[in-house]
């Protein structure tokens, strides 16, 4: 039996509880930022896209709650998944399984941001977008990371929905309604997200295997693998051309689209035939600055190309 | 009695849940002045 110190009782017992050394840092680590500012900006295109009327304290209150939704969220992942984080090497240092802080207070900090984001959300803007963003936190929890992550290798197939609503909630905030052009940019960042995530796998493999998780590579092998992002890269360019196809972005968009998707199906297809973990690392790195040039392309030609 | 690291930990905690909550009160400060000024969608 553990000695009453050992367990946190008596004179002899550390001064530190579990949960006590978590410092701001590791709040914010939470939050998921690199991915939250990548949920903030497509939130903010399509805010900014939508234009109306919203006064522009309101639309950047808005940006602010899509934000904090979303790291809500990813700090209500990283409670459930505190266990999965620990086996892997690229998430073991995170503050739940490193130790610096209590799961409950990890899920705590979670529930309390989602929540906050998704009532100064209607307070800002209208129910219809805090009702998306509510229905973006859930999806992810109940969905993706509860439901689907540990049982299925199309895990972030249909996961990816919660990451590709972002747009939606920003148009929504800007005008209460929901357009054809949030819904395109939907199916574009639903197309993309396999791509991403399982070029990380490709050369994460051993770490999902370790964990449990049942990401493609692992089920159904490195070459499999390939051939899907391959698939999904050539998928993707529809999406990323319709905008302009429909004549919804002007030709500035339309060329960035093509050359930007030519990268990316090029890697792609560079992946597949050769498969190094260089060109899985290339494509990952990639896949990020093409929806982030792409997005911010929607931008710019309809500042100055239209 | 000696300030030890986790003293540290803990005033910075607070320091940021007080920066967090004296946000809070501008934010929604500045929401009611923009929701009363029509600027809502």
């Amino acid at each position: 039996m553990a000695s009453p110190s050992a367990v946190g009782i008596g004179p002899d017992a550390p001064d530190i509880r579990l949960g006590e050394e978590a410092r701001v840092a590791d709040f914010f680590a939470l939050l998921k930022p690199r991915v939250t500012a990548l949920v903030a900006f497509t939130g903010f295109v399509g805010l900014w896209l939508a234009g109306g009327t919203a006064h522009p304290f309101l639309a950047a209150v808005a940006v602010l709650a899509i934000a904090l939704g979303s790291g809500g969220a990813g700090a209500i992942n990283m409670w459930y998944e505190a266990d999965i984080d620990a086996r892997m090497t690229r998430t073991r240092s995170r503050p739940i399984p490193a130790g610096r802080m209590s799961p409950s207070a990890a899920l705590g900090f979670g529930v309390v941001t989602a929540t906050f984001a998704v009532m100064t959300l209607a307070l800002a803007t209208n129910y219809l977008a805090a009702g998306l963003l509510a229905s973006a936190v859930l999806f992810y929890v109940f969905v993706y990371t509860i439901w689907l992550k540990r049982r299925t290798p199309q895990n972030i197939v249909i996961g990816g929905a919660a990451g590709a609503l972002p747009p939606v909630i920003g148009w929504a905030a800007a005008t209460g309604t929901i357009d054809l052009f949030p819904l395109l940019l939907f199916g574009l960042i639903f197309m993309w997200t396999p791509a991403h995530f399982w070029a990380l796998a490709l050369y994460k493999t051993e770490d999902y295997a370790r964990a449990g998780v049942p990401m493609l590579p692992v089920v159904a092998g490195l070459a499999e693998t390939r051939r899907q992002i391959a698939i999904y890269a050539l998928a993707l360019q529809g999406f990323a051309l319709a905008p302009w196809a429909v004549g919804l972005s002007g030709t500035i968009y339309g060329t960035g689209a093509v050359a930007l998707g030519a990268g990316f199906v090029a890697l792609a297809l560079a992946l597949w035939r050769r498969g190094t973990v260089s060109l899985a690392r290339a494509t990952f790195a990639y896949s990020i600055l093409y929806l982030f040039l792409l997005f911010a392309l929607l931008i710019v030609d309809r500042a100055i190309g239209r | 009695m000696p300030i030890t690291d986790q003293h540290r930990r803990k005033r910075g905690r607070n320091l940021a849940l007080a920066g967090v909550l004296v946000a809070l009160v501008i934010l929604f400060y500045f929401m009611t002045l923009a929701r009363m000024g029509g600027g809502g969608s």
